[in-house]
């Protein structure tokens, strides 16, 4: 169903949608580059907008309120510190006390009395980095292994995606955790290096693919007539025409990356302590969970966000780039147009 | 971790040696049968090169990372000398990690013969239990599997089901819903989720159940939920709606009310006229799929096999007590299925197939209503008892140790040991399948032959179940193989928080002991069922859609 066939008129409160969908069409004609049109085309989308501007505020709440590496933040306590216990129990102070307030510790306290907010934020940071640093440095690697295999075809094809194949093989959560032994936690970026070596494997399959397609086009053709380099036609000419499937894969790669990250620091194979992560915490604090819960939920409700809105985003960047993703009348409204 | 499991072995456009690439090189019709075989000797001799990669490069980084010396180095034993030297002995430490790769490989390698009873399998030793490895496996194998099936079989099912309802209902209030609620569920961390589910579920529920009286406030809102989530279901003009709304909202609260005023969650039943009433709905509703209602054979079939249900009812409560086992209950199963085939084979007609279907179906759910019903006669006995206490959601293990009872005694404490982990592994791989089949099936409404189907005005029952839901299932019978594979591999953080031990203890235990041999045995049981489900998937792929060939 790729020809685009003229949109059929539909009743009710999807006529507007339609209009705003035909308006974006015909601004393709006013000549805005394919970049502007998918910008647009993701700003419409509510629930991609939302989870974006949720994301964005996350990582400058994580980022700006401990402090990033040496840089100090605007918050008063470190997650190291051992403070004195503010209310009964490190309860938190965050609630509605005729009007909303924050208070000395909004998430609360653990039992040695450090405050859980700075925890939080520091297990957030090292989520993201890590979430960050596989989904950019394995999709490279699956997009040099796939673009190569399709590029190439014959016996590299072959050859590279048998060794994709064998990477498959591999449970994720068991090699993760042997890496995870073999890096010997605490640091975030060898573990994320460590994680990328086995996570590029869907994004190789999924640019071979593409590229498969893309060589067999007239432009690979007048590209390679006018004597260009392979290197140049794989990574200048046909790169950009998949840079689609790419962005969305990569975000998707980002939101199993934080899942995954987070399963393994709560086994105890991947970011452990001294050091925090939000795997970690929920492992540490599970045990405390019938007296003091807030330790589990915030930790638990930061990963579930996170990943929410990252999947979100994805969601709306697939819709943005394939416009061929229309909608179906159904039958009911069939019947009665 | 199951998402990204499935996906990274699902979201591939599988092993694609059946789509036809390249424009060159003979092909050939799967019908003829001689590249068919080529293309599976092909096949599996490239997957046994993989796996033998794959079960190398963990051998290597096993021997990397762990090492069995790390506990003797601090140890302040005076022979500490020797008892390091004995170690090294024992293990073999001297020869380099990849001669030991091959001794092993020897050994793994006569699991092959030994599959077919020739030789003894040998994939090592603990050395920390002095068990084998074979040994170990072959009790964490079956573990695992009782408890991933059910959730498995449960996740597909109803994912399929709901994935179906919300394409068909697609760009409604129930479409978006599924779908966020899909995207959420995506989202959360299976072990916070178990964890969650065995500290603040089970131990609610149980303590909910020392006083179950629901309250009114809680009532109201459980019947306006179900009422909202009903009228979403069903759809249609405001006024349907309203309808739907008003009467499913009234009926759950009587539902609630009655449950709560009769201590019915101390101790359920059905109750044959519950098990009546239920049986003809689902006659109704089978037979409305199945056979769609205009076929009155088909509906008097699946009736009578309700009667018939009906009839059998106190009967069965003498064969349920004085001889019950599990095989027997498969056995009733069975015997059900076949006895509504004959009930619809006796109804006859021209369209026999239909009537019997219809009739088979409906058999086996009053059967499996009759079942639950028996098993509901022993709850309050079984909660009662003295090892459970009134706090019968169990969060650890895989049975009450000490607890005995008859067989239905038993097989409730199998249950309750296997709800929280099964919905924990539910709620996770659910998702994912019902995004798979609600695209496949949007992909198939989109087809031209979907359209001629209406137009030559076929009843849209027919075009659902018979043209667009069959061909929705073949992306999913690729996805399914998979899933099933990943099953022994075993959830292992569901079986760590639940201390359920199988697989995923196995494979832990052996890494945090540094015992590689295990990690080895439990890999090559994962990686081997992978291998082979991905073969399955390229067969069942080539044999299910005719248009894709066979490269030889």
């Amino acid at each position: 169903m790729t020809t685009p066939t003229p949109k059929v008129p539909e009743h009710g409160g999807t006529v507007t949608e339609e209009n705003v969908e035909n308006a974006i069409e015909l601004k393709e004609v006013e000549g805005l580059s394919q970049g502007r049109i998918v910008f647009r085309r993701f700003i419409r989308h509510r629930g991609a907008m939302t989870a974006a501007v949720v994301l964005v505020g996350i990582v400058l709440l994580a980022t700006t309120s401990i402090g990033w590496g040496p840089i100090p933040g605007w918050w008063d306590y470190t997650y190291r510190q051992q403070l004195p216990i503010a209310q009964a129990g490190g309860a938190p102070t965050m609630g509605f006390d005729g009007g909303f307030t924050i208070g000395e510790h909004p998430f609360g306290q653990d039992n040695i009395g450090k405050d859980v907010f700075a925890l939080v934020m520091r297990g957030t940071q090292q989520s993201l980095l890590v979430m960050t640093i596989i989904g950019l440095v394995a999709s490279a690697i699956g997009i040099v292994m796939g673009a190569i295999a399709g590029y190439f075809r014959g016996r590299i094809d072959n050859l590279l995606m048998r060794f994709t194949d064998m990477v498959i093989t591999l449970p994720i959560i068991m090699i993760g955790a042997i890496l995870g032994v073999l890096v010997g936690g605490a640091n975030p970026i060898t573990l994320a290096l460590a994680l990328s070596l086995v996570t590029w494997t869907s994004m190789a399959r999924l640019v071979r693919g593409e590229f498969l397609s893309l060589r067999e086009r007239e432009f690979v053709d007048a590209a390679r007539v006018a004597g260009a380099s392979s290197t140049r036609i794989m990574f200048k000419h046909m790169l950009p025409n998949a840079v689609g499937v790419i962005i969305v894969n990569t975000t998707l790669l980002m939101a199993s990356a934080i899942l995954l990250e987070t399963a393994l620091s709560y086994l105890g194979f991947g970011i452990t302590a001294p050091d925090v992560s939000l795997g970690n915490l929920i492992n540490e604090y599970q045990t405390a969970f019938a007296t003091r819960p807030w330790l589990f939920w915030w930790p638990g409700l930061f990963i579930v966000t996170i990943a929410l809105c990252v999947n979100f985003i994805g969601d709306g960047l697939r819709d943005a780039f394939d416009p061929r993703q229309r909608r179906i009348p159904s039958q009911r409204k069939m019947a009665k147009g | 971790m199951a998402t990204s499991v499935s996906s990274r072995a699902g979201s591939d456009e599988q092993a694609v040696s059946a789509a036809p690439v390249s424009p060159t090189g003979p092909r050939a019709r799967l019908r003829s049968s001689g590249p068919m075989l080529a293309f599976i000797g092909r096949r599996i001799l490239s997957s046994a090169i993989v796996l033998l990669g794959a079960t190398f490069i963990v051998y290597m980084l096993l021997a990397i990372a762990l090492d069995p010396l790390e506990d003797l180095y601090t140890s302040s034993a005076p022979n500490k000398e020797q008892l390091i030297q004995q170690r090294i002995d024992a293990l073999d430490l001297d020869t380099p990690a990849p001669l030991r790769y091959l001794s092993w490989l020897g050994g793994a390698a006569q699991c092959i013969p030994a599959a077919v009873g020739i030789g003894t399998c040998d994939l090592g030793t603990s050395w920390v239990t002095n068990q084998p490895v074979t040994a170990m496996l072959s009790t964490a194998i079956p573990s695992t599997l009782t408890l991933i099936t059910m959730s498995t079989f449960t996740a597909i099912a109803l994912g399929i089901t709901v994935g179906i309802a919300s394409a068909l209902r697609q760009y409604t209030g129930f479409d978006y819903g599924v779908t966020f609620m899909s995207f959420v569920l995506y989202s959360l961390p299976s072990f916070w989720v178990a964890v969650l589910l065995k500290l603040w579920g089970a131990i609610g529920f149980n303590d909910f159940l020392a006083d179950p009286r629901i309250s009114p406030p809680a009532i109201a809102g459980l019947a306006l939920l179900g009422g909202l989530i009903w009228q979403a279901i069903v759809g249609g003009a405001a006024q349907r709606r309203a309808v739907v709304f008003g009467v499913s909202a009234l009926a759950t609260a009587a539902m609630l009310f009655f449950i709560s005023a009769s201590g019915w969650l101390l101790d359920p039943s059905l109750g044959i006229v519950v098990i009546t009433v239920l049986g003809v709905a689902i006659a109704f509703g089978v037979t409305a799929v199945a056979a769609g209602l205009r076929n009155r054979r088909a509906l008097y079939s699946a009736l009578t096999a309700v009667a018939l249900g009906a009839a059998l009812y106190y009967p069965l409560q003498y064969l349920f007590y004085y001889a019950a086992s599990g095989p027997m209950m498969i056995g009733l199963g069975l015997v059900a299925i076949a006895s509504g085939v004959l009930i619809g084979w006796l109804w006859g007609g021209p369209d026999r197939g239909q009537s019997m279907r219809a009739a088979a179906i409906t058999a086996l759910f009053v059967a499996a209503l009759t079942f639950v019903d028996r098993l509901m006669g022993v709850w309050q006995v079984y909660s009662s008892s003295s090892r459970i206490a009134g706090r019968p959601i169990a969060t650890i293990g895989s049975q009450t140790p000490g607890l005995s009872g008859d067989f239905w005694v038993e097989t409730m404490d199998t249950y309750t040991h296997l709800i929280l982990p099964t919905i924990a592994l539910i709620l996770i791989s659910f998702a994912s399948y019902t995004r798979y089949s609600r695209a496949s099936l949007l992909e198939v409404m989109n087809q031209d032959y979907i359209r001629t189907a209406r137009a030559k005005g076929l009843p849209e029952r027919i075009v659902t179940v018979r043209h667009a839901f069959r061909n929705a299932l073949i992306p999913l019978a690729t996805i399914v193989p998979l899933d099933i594979a990943n099953l022994f591999g075993g959830a292992i953080i569901t079986e760590r928080i639940f201390a359920w031990s199988g697989m995923g203890t196995l494979f832990l235990r052996g890494l945090n002991d540094k015992d590689a041999d295990p990690v080895m045995g439990y890999f090559i049981v994962v990686g081997t069922a992978l291998v082979v489900a991905n073969i399955l998937v390229d067969f069942i792929y080539a044999a299910l859609d005719p248009r894709i060939r066979v490269n030889a």
